[in-house]
């Protein structure tokens, strides 16, 4: 598949990935060998028909492919692009073990570019309406999916949604060259077409407490994500020009600060900047930084690169378009004047022991303190859910961490009518896994809805 | 879309909107906020809500022309709309019967003290309310204050209405003749509410103070609104406005605002020359210009390139 070249793209916010040709697509999707047990579908939590919609690939017809992937999964293009397919669908392929997977990924973004390219989304016949009614706080994957799910039953889904466009992280957290916005909205429109309701603008525990919709709804569903930043509390943090990875993500695709000043948001835009973390989330901000315009973009993490959690793919297109990596290095100050950042002030590390995640523990070295210079510095080390439901709903069990408690098997919380999936469930995961529980939450969802029973 | 029902030029600084929102008028307690967006290309920011009707589904802004967001939003008219606005946000203020209190007010604070000031009244407080401007054509909402305060003291700047000087020395000469107040609010620019803080500190009196640091979501995701206090910082769309005014690092606080103020300064002057003449500013700055295939006309009908670079710091 084409990419722009490194030099190229980071002088821009297009996408990286260009996608196939139709002739390519067919070219891989004859390499699928249509497996009777299909070990890939496994792989994949929505259980997309993979070898069905390939095999339309391959015979050319398109449309049927995208109808196919979308029984199961209603934000083709979105997961084809962001997926970890090398350790889901992918991962399982039986041509994995002797050469290359299919890139199924690859083809499902392809089905689902080829039908909005053609201007026309297909959606099915909505089933009689059942009259009930179920509110979706939340309009990311999880939302998305969930709803979805349950408009295809019958039921009046009703989407609830704090910020002014859809799509949760995908909209405010992956940057416009990961995964283009148009892409979004258009997913959403899609769902928005099969019958649920999106209503921006609504803060579920300000507006509204969970107590207050389960008076007004049939059943609810909290698919609020991870949305609150950590940050390292070290010295210096407040100074101007330190951001949590969210505020600076946010900035730059929710508000498109990029295209400031038409956009009325502004970003500072570094000369050197340093990114401390080593997820997605710490590639995303070092990525944008360069196409912010900065010489530098450095990051900072504990360990190094082989313990990062961050796809691959990820890593790799950072370091081609020439991110640095700080490797074995725990920031402990940040120095600046008049209330501007000017220096990160670091602790070189050891590796030692593996801890608890089976990844070796990072060990200060005494006395190795150094500092480097930069004028942005993103904090990109984890998120957890925000406390705004939970404080406003006492009866919903959440542990230590802020995540809710859901049983695995149905979604279901501690509390009557109330179901939860996703980030708000598992802690910062992934998209897939976010609409697999979503997928669960809906079965459970109808079931409640039509017997009544908890 | 929120429709503006109402707008009145309250004084040379001070614009109010009334603006239709069915939610958030049922639920608005005194000490909360909006985020509003005016438009489409609009940043998210914070305004208080000055007043509310639940009945007729409507909230009252005030605010204050200091840049480009609030410039065009005092440039819509009654019929047009804004494009968001979310709330009710932040942690209302404690409304209790402490006795006697004092409320300060400065500039455009009087407008977000007053549901505060009412909400105490109706709770049984006595109340002393100090408002101040820098001169007179700048104060409003005189009578509103007045109807729910037992005492009020007018102060400007230049003595051109009520006492002449700033709201600290009537304060402190306050606290100094009157040693039964329970509680304090200060409202107003930060340099006001840190100065409010500092008369009262010597005195112990328990201070609360509304802080106007920067924001985004509002919601509690970015923490890019957080504040250092003694102990520990907070985010202040979520654990705030609100806070206690002897905790509150004021240097930090307002060093953080100021961040932006050349960004501020562009965007103002981009909005308001339609006349394109940035153009060149904007050449000049911009060394990665980004292949938008989504370029389209900018909102102001000039052909200003979108996605430049102004190099500003
Ligand atoms: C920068 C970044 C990059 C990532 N990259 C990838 C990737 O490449 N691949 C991948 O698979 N995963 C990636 N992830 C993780 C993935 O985005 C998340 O796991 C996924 O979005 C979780 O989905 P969700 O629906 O649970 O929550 P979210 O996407 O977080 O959506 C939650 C929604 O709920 C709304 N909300 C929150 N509180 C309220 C409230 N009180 N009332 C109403 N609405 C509310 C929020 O505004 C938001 O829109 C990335 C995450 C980040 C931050
Ligand atoms: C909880 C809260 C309640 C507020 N209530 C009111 C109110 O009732 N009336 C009122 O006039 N103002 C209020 N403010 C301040 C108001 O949000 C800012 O004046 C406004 O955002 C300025 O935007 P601008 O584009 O017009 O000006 P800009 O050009 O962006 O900035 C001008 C000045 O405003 C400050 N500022 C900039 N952006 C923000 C932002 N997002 N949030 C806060 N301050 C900012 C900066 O210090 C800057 O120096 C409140 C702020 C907060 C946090
Ligand atoms: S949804 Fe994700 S895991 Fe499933 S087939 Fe598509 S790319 Fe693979
Ligand atoms: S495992 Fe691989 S080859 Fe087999 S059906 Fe799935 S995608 Fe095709
Ligand atoms: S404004 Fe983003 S956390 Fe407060």
């Amino acid at each position: 598949m084409a990419v722009q070249p490194p030099q190229v793209r980071i002088l821009n916010f297009n996408e990286v990935a260009l996608g196939y040709s139709p002739e390519e697509a067919i070219a891989e999707a004859k390499r699928c060998l249509n497996c009777p047990k299909a070990p890939c579908i496994k792989g994949c939590p929505v259980n997309v028909d993979i070898p069905g919609f390939i095999t339309h690939i391959a015979n050319g017809d398109f449309q049927a492919a995208a109808d196919l992937i979308k029984q199961t999964n209603a934000l083709p293009a979105i997961t084809g692009r962001v997926c970890p397919q090398e350790t889901q669908c992918e991962a399982e392929c039986t041509l994995c073990k002797r050469c290359e997977p299919v890139a199924i990924g690859r083809l499902e973004r392809f089905a689902a570019d080829w039908e909005a390219a053609t201007g026309t989304l297909s959606v099915p016949a909505p089933p009689p309406p059942t009259q009930k009614r179920v509110a979706v706080v939340g309009s990311g994957p999880a939302g998305l999916t969930v709803a979805a799910d349950l408009a295809r039953m019958g039921h009046q889904a009703i989407i609830l949604e704090a910020l002014h466009e859809p799509g949760g992280v995908l909209s405010y957290g992956i940057p416009e060259f990961r995964l283009p916005k148009t892409i979004v909205r258009r997913e959403a429109d899609y769902v928005r077409n099969l019958g649920v309701e999106l209503r921006y603008d609504f803060i579920v525990g300000s507006v509204a407490t969970v107590d207050e919709l389960l008076n007004q709804y049939d059943a609810i569903f909290l698919g609020t994500g991870a949305g609150l930043p950590w940050f390292l509390n070290i010295p210096g943090e407040n100074l101007g020009g330190v951001y949590s990875a969210n505020e600076y993500l946010t900035r730059a695709n929710l508000m498109r600060a990029y295209r400031f000043p038409e956009y009325d948001t502004p970003i500072a835009r570094g000369k050197r900047v340093i990114t401390i973390g080593g997820g997605n989330t710490a590639m995303d901000s070092a990525r944008v930084a360069l196409r912010l315009g900065a010489k530098e973009s450095i990051i900072v993490y504990r360990r190094t690169k082989a313990e990062m959690p961050a796809r691959i793919e990820e890593i790799e297109h950072a370091e081609q378009e020439g991110v640095q990596f700080q490797e074995l290095t725990t920031p402990v100050a940040f120095h600046g004047t008049n209330g501007r950042v000017e220096e990160i002030e670091c602790l070189r590390n050891e590796l030692g022991e593996p801890d608890a995640s089976g990844r070796r523990r990072p060990v200060f070295v005494e006395g190795s303190n150094f500092r480097i210079q930069a004028d942005v510095m993103i904090i990109a080390i984890g998120q957890s859910p925000s406390p705004l439901i939970s404080r406003s709903t006492p009866d919903l069990k959440v542990t230590k961490n802020g995540v809710v408690v859901a049983e695995p098997g149905s979604m279901k919380t501690s509390k009557k009518g109330v179901f939860a999936g996703g980030d708000i469930v598992t802690g910062g995961a992934t998209v897939i896994l976010a609409m697999g529980q979503a997928k669960i939450a809906a079965l459970a969802i109808d079931e409640y809805l039509q017997t009544g029973s908890w | 879309m929120y429709k503006i029902l109402d707008k009145q030029v309250l004084s040379k600084n001070a614009k109010m909107m009334v603006v239709e929102a069915q939610l958030v008028a049922q639920k608005a307690r005194a000490g909360q906020f909006l985020i509003v967006r005016v438009d489409e290309y609009g940043e998210r920011i914070p305004l208080t809500i000055a007043d509310s009707d639940a009945a007729a589904g409507s909230v009252t802004l005030i605010f204050q022309e200091v840049g480009k967001s609030t410039k065009h939003m005092g440039r819509l008219e009654i019929g047009e709309a804004l494009t968001n606005v979310v709330g009710p946000l932040g942690v209302p203020t404690e409304i209790a019967p402490y006795g006697k209190v004092v409320v300060v007010a400065g500039g455009i604070g009087i407008a977000p003290i007053y549901p505060i000031v009412h909400s105490l009244k109706e709770a049984g407080n006595t109340i002393i309310a100090i408002i101040g401007a820098r001169t007179k054509e700048l104060l409003f909402w005189e009578d509103r204050i007045q109807s729910c305060s037992d005492q009020l003291i007018i102060c400007t700047d230049d003595g051109s209405y009520g006492r002449k000087g700033f709201v600290t020395q009537a304060l402190k000469e306050l606290l100094e003749s009157d040693k039964g107040i329970a509680r304090a609010w200060a409202i107003g620019p930060a340099i006001m509410m840190k100065m409010v803080a500092e008369t009262t500190r010597p005195y112990q009196l328990p201070t609360v103070v509304s802080l106007n640091t920067i924001m985004i979501d509002g919601t509690g995701m970015c923490g890019g609104c957080r504040v250092e206090l003694d102990q520990g910082w907070k985010f202040a769309c979520v654990d705030g406005p609100e806070f206690d005014g002897h905790q509150v690092h004021w240097e930090s606080v307002l060093e953080r605002l100021k961040y932006y103020q050349a960004e501020e300064h562009l965007s103002t002057q981009y909005w308001e020359s339609h006349s394109c003449q940035l153009e060149p500013l904007l050449e000049e700055t911009q060394k990665h210009e980004p292949q938008n295939d989504h370029s389209r006309q900018n909102p102001h009908g000039c052909a200003a390139t979108t996605g430049a670079h102004p190099q500003l710091q």
